[in-house]
């Protein structure tokens, strides 16, 4: 006993904390690395795209050769309605605008709008999911009729009317359009968690951690939220491509963002409506080309991620298993010609 | 297999007489309403509601291993469970300790979970999958801020750990319950159950949904558990032999009710109930050669929302007498039986005597006139039953049922039949074994007529 040294404490606490920490990813990140055949391939066209946009996005003022409002340089005026040439790429607007740079521009105006609509409908749509999903009674039938109520409505309905009550209390910028698409995503999120939540509230371990004396607050924190949030990921990617398509809904009908704070898709088109009629093609291609491009991506991103991770859909990958060649030939002709010696059977 | 802990139960079991009662259920009922959602569900009132939990009266000592033992829907997890307040009670008290907790709220519960703990019976489902054990195990801890920093929770959770053989406890800490069998899941359940220092331990079929090479492990950790942390356990099982091997009092439930209550050893040696008789026939043999042809109660445990009058066992049991609460419904499947094994056309001739036999399927009739068929008289429908009387005095074994018929007369066109009137059994004590059973036939005095 004497000799005998025990180690004192835990032995590698840090790396142990630090993989539980990131259990959760570590799960996903293997998913997405078993993942093959279509669902591969959209994941990863998905991805690359979406990170082309968010690139895009980010280092606009660095990538576009002017601002979304620029109209002359060098003391010169840009051209009305000129078609693409050296100068302007893309060609110019009939506001004298250039149209690479508004597109460029653009992408900057829909991730923006994107990242805070699908933050703030996540946070309220989960919040409010679990609330009623793990309490239920009369909060839950209140929020699910009112959640069916906004489900009931056109999307784009929804979102006009929304964008009109926030563009009286915060004016048109991007908060408010942010804001207005958030209620159409907001039911979406509250019905998958929700779903969720009632299912797992019945889980033994919820009913465990009651047991042990756990508040609501912490059994929906720890116990509930873990479980819940794995359907949430998926949902996010798809209204990511939604948000664009709803934003530029929104600026097409002149709702969304003020021409004079950002450059918006949406709004181009609609500007770009009588130019079609006019046979200039390249005002309304570009912005639409992104537009498409962008939903494109995040759909596919989305799409992928749902496949990889969606234990539903999601198959497994079965290896063929491939004995040797030699023991396979020998199981064959070894009953034909039983008293060939091995090695001549191999052969 | 399970074979005989080195320490002996029976030991412990003497000693557990002496201790001080710890929780005391006094008329403990527990009704669930069968419409509506989960909050009027609790507050279901004994018009549609499946009564779990119908009355029961028991002490649970300091130190005891008292077995819950029944099966499927004989109330014993809702028995186990309201013992510790994870069930509201709709009726009787539970004290823990002098303090009624059928009275506290869930906030006032709170406090109180950490002595009165509770072991699942799907180790699988029992921990957050998206949780890791370090996290899952001590989390007691952190509920009732029973430790001041993360090293003393460390500690603790390496200790309880160890204590329940996951060792060593430095590889488990950061696994998930994804990553561990069953068999060690269960071990981190009793952990997590253990580390806050409980005194009452719920175990619900603790080892059911385990490979057999594990149980007798799990079994024999409880019990050292038990011999070192100073536990009580609720053992809840429908599997006798783990019960007989664990357990110093053992309780047998029948729907909602304890029919036989009393020292294992006693119980599996005398059984006084013709429930628990039957129960302990129904252990298989493993030897061939001495298997026995055993009597099984015939027929399905009943409906606990519209359970017999009287001895809920009696519909089952074939040593009933008069008093056990005879019923219409006895009669219904009385006839159904025999009519099920006559050709079919002599079962339909017999059938055509009543004009509906579904009219004796309502519940609680201690008397009831039954309607001839078309181009019959209450007559034949008597003649027909006597001879169906006859015949059983005849038959062996014996139809029960019969002893239940007091008359039989025809009135205003129908033919009544009356049965004789229900009698609830008590628990009462058998002198000298220490076993209460609540059944007619062992009651002291005035005991029934009959047999």
């Amino acid at each position: 006993m004497a000799t005998t040294t025990l180690p004192t404490g835990p032995i590698e606490p840090t790396v142990s904390a630090s993989a539980s920490r990131f259990g959760g990813l570590r799960r996903i990140v293997s998913a997405i690395r078993e993942a093959h055949g279509v669902p591969k391939f959209m994941l990863w066209t998905g991805a690359v795209i979406s990170a082309l946009f968010v690139i895009t996005a980010l280092f606009a003022p660095l990538i576009a050769p002017y601002s979304f409002d620029t109209y002359k340089a060098h003391g010169h005026n840009f051209p009305k309605q000129g078609s693409p040439d050296g100068d302007h790429w893309f060609g110019t607007t009939v506001q004298s605008l250039d149209v690479l740079s508004r597109t460029i521009y653009g992408a900057r105006t829909a991730l923006e709008v994107m990242v805070l609509a699908v933050i703030f409908s996540l946070i309220l749509g989960v919040l409010l999911g679990l609330l009623a999903g793990y309490f239920g009674g009369w909060l839950d039938r209140i929020l699910v009729l009112v959640m069916d109520a906004l489900f009931a409505f056109p999307y784009l309905l929804l979102a006009i009317v929304a964008g009109f009550v926030f563009s009286g209390i915060s004016g048109g910028g991007v908060v408010t359009a942010a804001l207005s698409i958030t209620v159409v995503y907001i039911p979406q999120y509250f019905r998958v968690v929700r779903a969720s939540a009632l299912s797992a509230r019945e889980a033994t371990f919820v009913e465990a951690a009651r047991a042990m004396g756990a508040k609501p607050s912490v059994v929906i924190r720890k116990y509930l939220f873990g479980n819940v949030i794995q359907s949430v990921p998926v949902i996010t990617t798809m209204n990511a491509a939604d948000a664009i398509g709803t934003l530029a809904g929104l600026g097409f009908l002149g709702l969304g963002i003020q021409p004079t704070e950002a450059a918006e898709w949406g709004y181009d088109l609609d500007r770009a409506i009588d130019d079609v009629n006019a046979g200039m093609w390249w005002t309304c291609l570009y912005p639409g080309l992104a537009m498409v491009i962008a939903i494109l991506g995040f759909t596919l991103l989305g799409e992928g991620l749902n496949d990889v991770l969606n234990p539903t859909m999601r198959r497994r990958r079965i290896r063929k298993v491939l004995l040797p060649a030699h023991t396979a030939r020998r199981t064959v002709t070894a009953p034909a010609q039983p008293d060939v010696p091995e090695g001549e059977a191999v052969k | 297999m399970l074979t005989k802990p080195d320490i002996e139960p029976s030991g412990e079991g003497a000693a557990a007489q002496v201790g001080e009662p710890l929780v005391e259920a006094t008329g403990l009922e527990v009704h669930f309403g069968l419409r509506g959602g989960l909050f009027s569900r609790f507050s279901g009132g004994p018009a549609g509601a499946v009564r779990a939990v119908d009355g029961i009266d028991l002490t649970l000592r300091k130190g005891e291993v008292l077995g819950l033992v029944g099966e499927s829907g004989s109330g014993k997890t809702t028995l186990g469970r309201t013992l510790i307040g994870l069930t509201k009670a709709t009726a009787g008290s539970v004290s823990y300790r002098g303090q009624d907790i059928t009275a506290l709220g869930e906030r006032g519960l709170r406090p109180l979970r950490r002595r009165l703990q509770m072991v699942f019976q799907d180790p699988h489902a029992s921990l957050n999958p998206a949780m890791d054990i370090r996290t899952a195990v001590g989390h007691p801890l952190r509920i009732h801020n029973l430790v001041a920093d993360d090293r003393e929770y460390e500690a603790r959770v390496v200790d309880a750990l160890e204590r329940v053989g996951l060792t060593p406890p430095e590889r488990y800490l950061g696994k998930f319950p994804g990553d561990l069998s069953g068999g060690q899941k269960q071990r981190a359940v009793l952990a997590r159950a253990i580390i806050a220092e409980p005194e009452l331990l719920v175990a619900d079929e603790p080892i059911s949904m385990l490979d057999m090479s594990v149980r007798a492990k799990i079994l024999q950790l409880m019990l050292d558990l038990k011999r070192d942390l100073d536990l009580t356990y609720v053992y809840v099982t429908h599997d006798l032999a783990s019960a007989k091997f664990f357990c110093d009092t053992i309780a047998i439930m029948y729907l909602g009710r304890i029919v036989e209550y009393g020292p294992t050893e006693q119980v599996f040696a005398d059984p006084q109930h013709p429930y628990t008789e039957a129960l302990l026939a129904a252990i298989p043999e493993p030897d061939p050669e001495r298997a026995l042809p055993r009597e099984l109660p015939r027929g399905e445990i009943p409906d606990a929302a519209r359970p017999p009058m009287g001895c809920a066992f009696h519909p089952r049991c074939p040593v009933a007498v008069a008093a056990c609460g005879w019923e219409a419904r006895d009669l219904r499947t009385l006839l159904e039986n025999r009519w099920l094994e006559l050709a079919p056309e002599a079962a339909s001739r017999e059938k055509s005597l009543f004009a509906d036999v579904e009219s004796l399927a309502a519940d609680g009739q201690s008397s009831v006139a039954i309607a001839p068929g078309r181009g019959h008289t209450p007559e034949d429908v008597l003649e027909y039953l006597r001879h169906l009387r006859e015949e059983a005095s005849e038959a062996e074994p014996r139809e029960p049922f019969w002893h239940g018929v007091v008359t039989m007369h025809a009135e205003n066109g129908r033919a009544v039949v009356e049965f004789a009137p229900p009698r609830d059994p008590r628990l009462s004590l058998i002198p000298a074994t220490g076993v209460q059973v609540a059944c007619h036939l062992r009651e002291p005095v005035g005991s029934t007529t009959g047999t």
